[in-house]
């Protein structure tokens, strides 16, 4: 697949971590609130309310230029895009065409151990409209409902160039750019909503579709996927494809179209009058200062203060907040130890359930795990099942897990008397062991096992037989 | 003392036949009357009845812009300039007619119906702040805020005999102005004599952090400090392309006397020449119905305004409000910028008007590094009979040629009484460089003292 198929992504990010809209006061905190209640003139559009830059979001959009090695503009210029719809309160949406915020950058992607450079075309802001809310589904729902509580967010688009290969490689690719994005502290994307993407997908030689409304992680790959075996259907039964926009099903997982080429839409971009073009000069350097540390900075920090492996700190530092949480546990726990508990253990046992770092568990429990297992009060394989119990939400303390669970390691005493039962109850195989017969001691040590229902520590078992056996 | 010279005013609207108001806030203006009178209000208008152009958006009061679309539509707040008038203590009457969405020359396209000339009721009042005019010339009022896009305001003082100023684009603050076209319009005082009109600038001026375009420039500058009888060593620039084809001549000899009377209180005048004046009305007309187009989408029904029929699907229930809710001239511009904006015709209308736009600018900016101020004819005519113009839009855009090269220089120009044709008032504009204010209010100021063209409309 991977070298005839062409993909460039148009990622529109929502600067959720911004206290106010792009062009008025109102809150971004507008998830779960009742419809319409963070609305004001300005986003609402009504008649005579004005828009006013919302300087933050400007700065961050520079932010995230920088971080994708874009050249900043000096002059930036906001334009309107007329179309009707009913999400849309003004007729027109805020947004940039020429001039836009940042351009020229790059973001390399790992794909399969091959690092590949993607290039950005263009950084720039826009405003999100409101949301239609449909009773049930699109089809059967008898009427639609607007909520403009989202209408006037900041939202940034990153455009890329057709430098993509594959649907595996745009889904690297937008991990990457919301790692950044999260690294940067301006976007939120665990936040619904907070990220969508539209995508342009060919095969060589082949016309270009334009899939809108993808609006998961996940979504990207299933999307492409799809569109990519239908291009590639066509192709293989002679059909050309046509150059369209086509409308991502989620719930389907497929693509529909939406309008070809003869009905493109016609935007009549031009200046919005009522924000005058905005200079950024001699913004640049201030914002690059204030820029905090990005992954790549990071686990070079990681490997030299920590000690830790390359592979560690990479899988450490993609996200921000694993590292976060790493940076946690180490103050506390030996750095390496705690490493490998955070990189291997917690980051598999999160991958393997979908989840979140930060739907997990709070460092402080990792901490007091690595302490139990540090004095040796529950063994590597308890420690693991504390973890496990703990992601599965079956109890919240750790310390009642290794309770319920019976985890902690049999005391030395009981252990000792195990043994000694052993010893006593099994001559035969005591004898097999002094005439020579090796096997006979994982006998008696598996005998041991089964007495403590396998809770004494193997090791301390070998050492008490083997103390024993030289006395007797 | 206010209460009473308030219910004499809300008499005479009532009585009136000018139909300059479309609606009236009488227990408002009573009651702010009354709290001047009681000393619990105070400030620069306290007491002062000032109408207010109903483009402008007042809390709790309908805000129609003349237009169907908008009836019933009740803004949950004030225009900044509307909350300065209230903070100075004014007592405003109403939200006076106008062509609808300020879109006209003469307050006939409003569709709660024209409103009259009060120096003649078959002639308009000009527009689009045609009730503005109209009231303050008519006594319904002391003074009254219009707009001005292409002509807005200077064209109905003109027609009704009164003082009308268009200020510098971004002296004064345009949130919460219904917009027609942004990058043209200004709210702008109306009234009947120029101490008032600079009083009322005083109050509305000044940098607003809601409107991007507003600037502090002139911040702390008082107009009414202008207010001074002196114009020696003041020049007068001339120019000449303002008096051309379609001038009338009473309108030209009107003009040429008050220059005249000006040379003899000491100014010099000159003529010059704005070279690229002759393009200003077609560059106006494209940047506005293209703004416009865009400006009026949001109309849709679906949040406020207009709401007829039943619903259907979103596109039909759209369109069928905005075929019912737009009169004829808003959709003849809205189609016209909509043309205009679209793809392969932005380059060759927009830009090519922006492009004028720069070139207009530039005259002016010429002009003023040899001149003071410039004097011209407001309107090339005298108010005009009510339909005499409506079936020909073409020749009512051609009534703006000497307003709209002003709004799009953004430079400010003050219109007052020069002269009468018959009994119908006739208006010169004197128009300044960038915040040029003080010098035009000092010009019209001093010729007002020193003529008689401010005279009540017969019956008043």
């Amino acid at each position: 697949m991977a070298d005839d198929v062409i993909i460039g992504l148009e990622v529109h990010c929502q600067l959720n971590k911004l206290k106010s809209k792009l062009f008025c006061g109102c809150s971004t905190r507008q998830q779960g609130l009742e419809p319409n209640v963070m609305t004001c003139p300005v986003c609402l559009g009504l008649p005579g309310a004005l828009p006013v830059i919302n300087k933050k979001a400007v700065e961050y959009a520079i932010m995230v230029g920088l971080a994708l090695k874009c050249r900043i503009t000096e002059h930036t210029q906001f334009y309107r895009k007329n179309y009707y719809y009913p999400d849309l309160p003004r007729g027109f949406q805020i947004t940039q065409y020429d001039y836009p915020i940042a351009t020229d950058g790059i973001l390399a992607v790992d794909t399969d151990g091959e690092e590949r450079t993607i290039r950005i075309r263009r950084v720039h802001m826009e405003e999100d409209p409101g949301r239609l809310v449909h009773q049930g589904s699109i089809e059967t729902s008898k009427f639609v409902l607007v909520d403009y509580n989202r209408s006037g967010m900041p939202l940034i688009e990153v455009v890329t160039e057709p430098d993509l290969r594959s649907p595996k490689e745009a889904r690297r690719f937008i991990n990457k750019l919301r790692n950044i994005l999260e690294y940067l502290d301006v976007f939120d994307g665990s936040l619904e909503g907070a990220l969508r993407v539209d995508a342009n997908v060919s095969l060589k030689g082949g016309a270009r579709a334009e899939i809108k409304n993808i609006s998961s992680y996940k979504g990207v790959e299933r999307a492409l996927l799809f569109e990519i075996s239908r291009q590639m259907n066509m192709k293989r039964r002679g059909v050309k494809v046509v150059q369209e926009t086509r409308h991502y099903d989620d719930e389907r997982n497929c693509t529909v179209t939406l309008r070809t080429k003869e009905q493109a839409e016609e935007y009549r971009y031009y200046p919005e009058p009522d924000l005058v073009p905005l200079s950024v000069k001699g913004w640049e350097p201030g914002v690059r200062a204030g820029l905090p540390e990005l992954p790549d900075a990071k686990r070079e920090r990681f490997k030299a203060q920590y000690g830790v492996s390359d592979n560690h700190a990479r899988v450490m530092t993609a996200e921000i907040r694993v590292a976060n949480y790493y940076e946690r546990v180490a103050e506390k726990c030996e750095p390496r130890l705690a490493a490998t508990w955070v990189a291997d253990c917690l980051k598999g046992e999160l991958n393997y359930r979908d989840m979140d770092i930060k739907d997990a568990f709070p460092p402080e429990k990792m901490i007091y795990i690595l302490g139990q297992l540090g004095t040796g009060v529950i063994t590597d394989k308890g420690a693991v099942e504390v973890i496990r119990a703990l992601l599965n939400r079956e109890m919240g303390d750790p310390k009642d897990i290794i309770l319920a669970k019976n985890l902690a390691k049999v005391e030395t005493d009981i252990t000792k008397v195990a043994v000694a039962q052993v010893l006593m109850e099994n001559e035969i195989a005591i004898r097999d062991l002094r005439a020579g017969k090796i096997q006979a001691f994982n006998f008696l040590v598996g005998k041991v096992m089964e007495k403590t229902n396998g809770r004494a520590d193997p090791a301390e078992v070998n050492l008490l037989l083997r103390e024993l056996l030289e006395c007797t | 003392m206010y209460e009473e010279s308030v219910h004499k005013t809300f008499d005479r609207i009532k009585r009136s036949k000018l139909n300059a108001f479309i609606t009236l806030t009488e227990q408002e203006a009573v009651r702010n009357a009354r709290a001047v009178d009681e000393g619990r209000v105070a400030g620069k208008l306290a007491g002062m009845t000032v109408a207010v152009k109903d483009c402008i958006t007042t809390r709790g009061v309908a805000t129609t812009c003349g237009s169907r679309i908008l009836s019933g539509y009740v803004p949950p707040f004030d225009a900044e300039v509307v909350a300065r008038l209230k903070r100075e203590g004014a007592a405003i009457v109403g939200k006076s007619n106008m062509d609808e969405f300020a879109m006209g020359t003469s307050t006939e396209s409003s569709y709660y119906g024209p409103t009259r000339n009060p120096y003649d009721l078959s002639r308009v009042p000009g527009g689009s702040s045609g009730g503005s005019g109209a009231a303050v010339a008519g006594l319904e009022c002391r003074m009254a805020l219009g707009t001005d896009t292409g002509g807005s305001v200077r064209c109905p003082a003109s027609f009704c005999g009164i003082v009308g100023i268009k200020p510098t684009y971004g002296l004064v603050s345009r949130y919460g102005v219904i917009a027609y076209a942004n990058s043209l319009e200004q709210v702008g005082p109306m009234a009947r004599n120029v101490s008032d009109a600079a009083l009322l600038l005083d109050v509305i001026a000044g940098h607003d952090p809601k409107d991007s375009t507003s600037v502090g420039e002139a911040d702390g500058v008082c107009y009414s400090d202008h207010l001074v009888e002196d114009v020696k060593g003041l020049t007068i620039g001339v120019p000449r392309e303002y008096f051309g084809e379609g001038t009338d001549k009473r309108v030209e000899d009107a003009v040429w006397n008050a220059i005249m009377r000006l040379n003899k209180l000491g100014a010099d005048y000159r003529e010059i020449s704005l070279p690229h004046t002759k393009y200003a009305l077609s560059a106006y007309y494209i940047i506005a119905m293209c703004e416009a187009s865009s400006n009026l989408a949001r109309f849709d029904g679906l949040r406020y305004g207009l709401r007829t029929g039943r619903d259907e699907n979103w596109h039909t229930t759209f369109s069928r409000i905005r075929a019912e809710g737009f009169g004829e001239e808003v959709k003849r511009r809205i189609m016209l910028g909509t043309y205009a904006l679209s793809e392969g015709y932005y380059g060759r209308y927009y830009l090519k008007a922006l492009k004028i736009r720069t070139l207009i600018k530039r005259d002016f900016e010429q002009a003023f590094k040899n001149v003071d101020v410039l004097a011209a004819p407001t309107m090339p005519f005298p108010a005009f009979k009510l339909g005499e113009h409506m079936d020909d839009p073409l020749s009512m855009y051609m009534a703006d040629v000497d307003t709209v090269p002003i709004n799009l220089a953004g430079v400010p120009s003050i219109s007052v009484p020069c002269g009468f044709a018959g009994q119908l008032p006739i208006g010169i504009q004197f128009i300044g460089g960038l915040f040029g204010e003080p010098k035009i209010i000092r010009t019209a100021y001093t010729f007002e003292l020193n003529t008689d063209f401010q005279r009540l409309p017969e019956g008043f």
